[in-house]
């Protein structure tokens, strides 16, 4: 789960990291009003969706006095970031910027393990300073088993070129990052930038934070509450709530397949034989008549889609089992969208004897045979 | 012959007793796996599908002389089942838990590798192998045959989709391997490769591969330097739009990283015959 920045920054605050103080996050012109005048002085206003280059999009403004502030809130709230609309604004005091430093915990899937990567090369796009000067990004790898040592935050503070003097709080904020990472099984926490003040203090100006789906369901069932309500589509909310994995994409053609590998196949064999994927949605391992039903639900809850096709190969999943929910669900739902349906493997000959009962239903031996109906179905054959 | 298991391969479960662990333990015993015995803190004692139940993993290996073990115990424990199994000296680990915290896996892949034990998985399907009679994990046995492919996968029912079609036309298979597809996991393609290049009975191999990290392109690097023998590759996930996790929780294309284009393009490059589709890939192997 992406998090936004205020969220990010009020939990690497939390754990010990230095923030800029006294920000808060406004949704009306009035709040942004209030939070300026509590600050006093020179305040930033700053647009919070799930997408970079706010920035240049006009989403982060200085403003001079609370009125000055509310005015920028009042231009940004509302607006639309790369088809994002700004439901909130964070206001924090103006920063005092001597240097502007990247740093972020992230994990390293090669290695299999924490690392920190960080650069004197704040502030910018780090994909970009990584490409064109590789040598100024530091990467160390952190042991799982022992954790953060000290030698390395020396080693990163170094590199990076910072004075002794600025040692002690850098390993703070080393420090702080690392307690925030794992204390709430993030995948990425990353400060961009991380800057030196004119005392030589630091603060973290910007963040950053995702979370692990499979850490936040186990242990942080409180960070649900901070998910943003627009990362969802209306469709993907229900699959959320009746436990099904599906993301909605642009094309016409609905599917329903056991399994995320076989999922993402049957997306990219209906784009291979020229039709357009409307979804992914995988049913699972073992699913009951009922996840069935559910599905077609929320596949059908799409109004672009224009035929289905339904792939199934049994494994634990049982074909009867998946046939006898398609029945329940045409029960109940009326539609007029064409279905193609390939059942194979685990009690598959019992499935589509069951489908055979059913009018006018097309059904496919091979995976191929299907994605070429639903095709043809889309449109309109 | 066969990767990783042979016929003095006995087969530990921690997690028999329960719904999944007691319904995929019987066909793994079904199939001709030596399952010995089973993990169940606090049944120690008592007999399950007829056989003998532990309290701990090292209880079972003392008393049994198992050699290998298969987790299916919920998410919670499943990071916690595997250390226990690397500490009680257990060589072979395959974990099909899906859903584990991913800093639980970095945990459990650090203690592991330290002990030199091999882990398959977690999040996968286990491997399979007809000509030795042993199934770790929940492959069908009723879809493979004996023969001389060698399998590698990250996911399941893609697995079965190419495994059937495999069978259905006489081509047998001598192992099917699942590494899983999550982002920290334990056995990997060049692993499997390794293994598949050195096997006598494995004479081509077929990839299943994915979008999200660099496996399948580490993999295509260590086929063009190390593997002889003919190799078969299809990638899931053309059609996945970047920044979204495809259900398995390492399917996610991050800026230019993980596309299935680069995958494709580095397996083409190391010569390997790509397919476009899970039908032309059974077809393509069949054929060759």
């Amino acid at each position: 789960m992406n998090l936004h920045e205020y969220q990010a920054k009020r939990l690497f605050g939390e754990y010990g990291v230095p923030i800029p103080v006294g920000g808060d996050v406004a949704t009306t012109p009035e709040e942004a009003h209030a939070i300026a005048a509590k600050i006093g002085g020179t305040v930033v206003v700053k647009a919070q969706v799930h997408i970079g280059g706010r920035g240049k999009a006009g989403g982060v403004k200085l403003a001079h006095s609370p009125e000055e502030a509310a005015e920028h809130a009042a231009a940004i709230l509302g607006m639309d970031i790369k088809g994002l609309t700004v439901h909130k604004v964070l206001i924090d005091p103006g920063a005092d910027i001597q240097k502007e430093l990247y740093l972020a915990m992230l994990i390293d899937r090669e290695e299999r393990k924490p690392m920190i990567m960080a650069s004197s090369e704040g502030g910018m796009d780090i994909e970009a300073v990584a490409h064109d000067t590789p040598e100024k990004i530091v990467i160390v790898h952190i042991d799982p088993e022992i954790g953060l040592q000290l030698h390395q935050g020396t080693y990163v503070a170094s590199r990076i070129g910072l004075p002794k003097a600025q040692w002690k709080g850098f390993w703070k904020v080393l420090q702080g990052l690392w307690k925030c990472f794992t204390a709430t099984d993030a995948v990425q926490c990353e400060i961009n930038p991380l800057i030196v003040q004119s005392d030589g203090s630091f603060s973290a100006i910007d963040g950053k934070m995702i979370v692990d789906d499979n850490g936040l369901k186990l242990r942080h069932p409180e960070f649900e509450d901070l998910r943003d309500p627009g990362e969802l589509t209306e469709n993907e909310k229900k699959a959320a709530e009746a436990g099904v994995n599906y993301i909605q994409l642009d094309g016409n053609i609905g599917c329903m397949v056991n399994g995320a590998g076989l999922a993402m196949t049957s997306m990219d064999v209906i784009k291979l034989f020229g039709g357009e994927p409307a979804n992914f949605l995988d049913i699972g391992g073992g699913a009951q008549a009922e996840t069935v039903t559910q599905a077609l639900n929320i596949i059908l809850g799409d109004p672009k889609v224009e035929a289905v096709m339904i792939n199934i190969f049994g494994g634990i999943t049982r074909c009867d089992e998946v046939a006898r929910g398609f029945i329940e669900a045409m029960d109940h739902i009326e539609t007029d969208v064409p279905f193609v349906v390939r059942l194979e493997g685990t009690n598959a000959v019992e499935g589509r004897a069951l489908l055979d009962a059913v009018d006018g239903l097309a059904t496919a031996v091979t995976l191929q045979e299907a994605a070429q109906k639903a095709v043809a179905l889309a449109k309109g054959a | 012959m066969s990767i990783l298991v042979d016929e003095n391969t006995k087969v530990l479960i921690q997690g028999f007793t329960g719904r999944e662990g007691s319904f995929h333990g019987q066909q793994m015993i079904d199939f001709g796996t030596k399952v010995v015995a089973g993990v169940t803190p606090g049944k120690g004692g008592t007999e399950h599908l007829g056989v003998p139940i532990f309290n701990s993993v090292r209880e079972a290996a003392e008393a049994t002389g198992a050699n290998a073990s298969v987790i299916v115990v919920p998410p919670k424990f499943a990071a916690g089942a595997i250390i226990e199994a690397a500490d009680a000296g257990i060589p072979l680990i395959v974990c099909i838990t899906e859903y584990i915290p991913v800093h639980d896996m970095m945990k459990a892949r650090t203690f592991v590798d330290k002990r030199g034990v091999r882990l398959l998985g977690p999040n996968c399907p286990g491997l399979i192998s007809p000509a030795e009679k042993v199934k770790m994990g929940i492959i069908s046995g009723s879809i493979v045959k004996e023969g001389n492919v060698g399998v590698v996968s990250k996911s399941g029912t893609l697995t079965y989709e190419v495994v059937y079609a495999l069978s259905h036309a006489g081509v047998g298979q001598s192992t099917c391997v699942g590494i899983g597809g999550d982002p920290i996991n334990g056995t990997d393609f060049i692993d499997a490769l390794m293994l598949f290049e050195a096997d006598p009975k494995t004479e081509r191999i077929v990839l299943m591969g994915e979008i999200g990290g660099g496996a399948e392109e580490k993999a295509a690097a260590f086929i063009k330097a190390n593997v002889t023998k003919p190799v078969y590759a299809f990638i899931a996930g053309r059609t996945a739009p970047p920044g979204r996790t495809m259900g398995h929780a390492g399917a996610i294309v991050e800026g230019n990283v993980g596309t299935a284009e680069g995958k494709i393009a580095a397996l083409k490059d190391a010569g390997v015959h790509v397919a476009d589709h899970p039908d032309q890939l059974a077809q393509m192997v069949i054929a060759g």
